[in-house]
């Protein structure tokens, strides 16, 4: 089962490694991790998708990370009504020959293309995990030679926000 | 007023009400000890920093306080890890000062430098990288409060060199501000209510002591609730002490090496009352099978000891200063005879326990070890502090001596960390200067920190160090005999070292027993003697911690010793 915790922690120097310190000491399982400066100067958003068996397993990860002096907040998203977004660019093959149908793909699933040159393109899609993987998935015949996810964030629904939650 | 780092460093000490801190110089601390040196703050050079650190860590578990040491950058931060570990392990309060490369010369493999915040991250409970001279005091003030506040544990403050040297309007905060932190750990009640709904249903229940009971102070406040409901008590080797030896239905340390009564009747009961423990893999053997008939409940601290090892039934998350008191006052209100419901099942395991007690064999001609351990604590009305190292003496220690108190037993449980005894043993007596402090260490350990024997001596710090001398690592020895086919794989250790000796060129005192008969006699000697004494005793070389419960077995399928069966 995969959850994704919205971890909001003292912006201090040193907090990325503790957070990350304590995800490889209990051996968690961890998809992805995200961070970036938010609406408070002083607290930083780490949005972790982490992969468990169970809930008490869940728990464990929560609580663990709870103990660090720096962690203000966990929150997770996944058991509220949220919105979960991942930002993905891949630069894909891309010859006279088959330009036009790797345009067609990218009408489709509502992606942009943000550069283009004899050879390649890239493509940039915003979206749920799952459509990302699709569009992955489909480009492939294509040849992909990068890829570049940022790994999901999220943001609950409502005018509530998590450090209230 | 203005000062320098390294003089609010020591400001900040004082205003901590610490009394004294281990340590060793070094180049990145050198402003750090001119502010020492003219302050005339009490200092314990150590002769390796790795004793500096443990005897912070025996000077916290005798005390309570916070232990303070301090290191040099490089290899003097590298060599406290093994004593922060220990520390972690244990949760002790310490507060470990490292001197860091300047602030320039960070990240550039500069002399002596090494990343103590990121190989500490994984062992300590916070730490510090102060490359700011202004954040000196909100720092220490907050590492303070960290290492006392919930569950206690070490945090490391790593202060770049060239922050000693500069300058500051110091003045030393009142309060902390930590977002994500608030030192308070009340609880819930209706936790409790639930809890004692179990505890009044209940026919078989069993109380299971552990480190937390000590840590918090709170061994009083159990053993109330102990008088009031005869509820029969086990402990887990940090627990030792919490609840009197002498006490009828204490059943004594469970787990691999715990009493036959206290495995059985961990199997047997129909709730398990933990406090302050963390069911470690030494307690429980196989987890799944780990009390199969009980209702467990757990009393941490921690909530991220709720269902970490043993899945438990019913938690009460808070400090044990909060539970333990609501527990015996909510014990008042209730009209049943709880007693009189246990009686049954208590007078079992008393009997149970009176049946099949710990023994070894009291006519063998040599010195046996745990006769050793009999022998002191009669001596010392088993009212001394007595510290361990590593291996089958630790096992024995926390088998014979009969602890009456809280705070009275030191030893490396987590970490298993051999040579620790030593130094924390120094710590320790440095804290309690009108107790007796005994060591028991074994003939590997001792030798793994036997320099600080020589602090001992020029300190004059008296302890007693009693060698278990065996010519064996006992304990990877006895794991060779039973499970590897008696292979003796680098456990003989047929050493030519002169314990005796050894103590007098380091200027302590050294005797030497070999027989039987003289044991209680050359131990006496040992006691009466005002000043550190190391007495080598020698003993056979064949002999098994039991019971034993194998890695991985059954509580209830222990392998008994001489007369048990």
């Amino acid at each position: 089962m995969k959850y994704i915790l919205a971890v909001l922690v003292d912006n201090r120097p040193g907090v990325l490694t503790h957070v990350a310190g304590l995800i490889s000491r209990r051996a968690f399982n961890i998809e992805s991790i995200a961070a970036g400066y938010t609406e408070e100067p002083d607290v930083t958003r780490i949005n972790v998708v982490v992969s468990v068996d169970d809930e008490i397993e869940l728990e464990q990860v929560v609580n663990q990370l709870n103990k660090l002096i720096d962690v203000i907040k966990i929150v997770n998203l996944t058991r509220i009504d949220s919105i979960q977004r991942e930002l993905v660019m891949i630069k894909v093959k891309a010859n006279p020959a088959t330009r036009s149908d790797i345009i067609n793909v990218v009408e489709i699933f509502r992606a942009k293309i943000v550069d283009v040159n004899r050879e390649t393109m890239v493509i940039e899609l915003t979206g749920e995990q799952s459509k990302i993987d699709a569009l992955c998935e489909v480009l492939a015949d294509y040849e992909i030679i990068e890829i570049a996810r940022t790994g999901a964030i999220a943001l609950s629904r409502g005018p509530i926000p998590a450090k209230n939650i | 007023m203005k000062i320098n780092g390294a003089q609010a460093v020591i400001e900040s000490l004082k205003n901590e009400d610490v009394d004294v801190v281990f340590g060793y110089p070094g180049g990145a601390v050198l402003t750090l000890y001119d502010a020492l040196y003219k302050s005339e703050f009490p200092h314990i050079l150590t002769k390796h920093e790795q004793g500096a650190v443990h005897a912070a860590d025996g000077y916290a578990r005798v005390t309570g306080k916070v232990g303070v040491c301090i290191a040099t950058s490089g290899p003097g931060g590298t060599n406290l890890i093994t004593g922060i570990a220990t520390a972690n392990m244990d949760s002790i309060p310490l507060v470990c000062i490292t001197g860091q490369v300047g602030t320039p010369l960070i990240g550039k493999d500069s002399f002596q430098e090494a990343d103590m915040c990121g190989i500490t991250t994984p062992i300590t409970k916070h730490n510090y990288l102060v490359k700011k001279v202004a954040d000196l005091p909100r720092v220490l003030k907050e590492a303070f409060y960290i290492a006392r506040t919930g569950r206690p544990g070490p945090v490391v403050i790593d202060i770049a060199k060239d922050v000693f040297a500069a300058e500051l309007e110091y003045r030393y905060p009142d309060t902390v501000n930590l977002k994500g932190y608030s030192g308070n750990f009340t609880g819930e009640n209706q936790e409790i209510d639930a809890v004692l709904e179990v505890i009044q249903d209940a026919k078989k229940p069993l109380i299971f002591v552990g480190g937390g009971v000590v840590l918090s102070d709170t061994a009083e406040c159990l053993q109330k609730i102990i008088a009031k409901t005869g509820i029969p008590v086990i402990s887990s080797l940090m627990g030792l002490g919490a609840v009197p030896a002498t006490y009828e239905a204490n059943l004594g340390m469970v787990g691999m090496h715990g009493t036959y009564a206290a495995n059985i009747a961990t199997m047997e009961c129909d709730a398990l009352i933990g406090i302050g423990v963390r069911f470690d893999d030494r307690v429980t053997g196989i987890v799944e099978q780990f009390a199969p008939l009980a209702k467990i409940i757990q009393f941490d601290i921690d909530a991220a000891e709720i269902n970490k090892n043993v899945r438990v039934d019913y938690k009460v998350v808070g400090d044990l200063r909060w539970s333990m008191p609501e527990v015996t006052e909510k014990l008042t209100k209730i009209t049943t005879d709880l007693k009189a419901q246990y009686q049954a099942w208590r007078e079992y395991v008393i009997a149970m326990n009176k049946e099949t007690p710990l023994s070894y064999n009291k006519e063998a001609t040599c010195i046996m070890p745990q006769q050793v351990i009999e022998v002191v604590s009669k001596l010392t009305d088993d009212d001394a502090i007595v510290v361990t190292d590593v291996g089958q003496h630790q096992m024995w220690t926390a088998q014979f001596y009969q602890f009456l108190k809280s705070r009275s037993f030191v030893t490396s449980g987590g970490l298993g960390t051999m040579g620790y005894g030593l130094p924390a043993a120094l710590g320790a007596k440095f804290a309690k200067p009108e107790k007796t402090v005994v060591l028991f260490s074994g003939d590997g350990s001792i030798m793994m920190n036997c320099q600080e024997l020589a602090t001992a001596a020029d300190y004059g710090i008296n302890v007693k160090v009693i060698v278990m001398n065996n010519h064996v690592l006992g304990m990877v020895s006895q794991w060779q005999r039973m499970f590897y086919g008696k292979r003796y794989s680098q456990s003989k250790l047929n050493g030519k070292t002169d314990y005796v000796k050894l103590a007098e060129a380091m200027g302590v005192h050294g005797l030497r027993v070999t027989e039987p008969e003289k044991l209680e006699e050359v131990l006496k000697q040992a006691l009466a003697i005002d000043g550190p004494v190391l007495v080598d005793v020698l003993l056979p070389e064949v002999e098994d911690v039991l019971p034993m419960v194998p890695s991985g077995g059954r509580l209830d399928q222990m392998v008994l010793g001489a007369n048990q069966e």
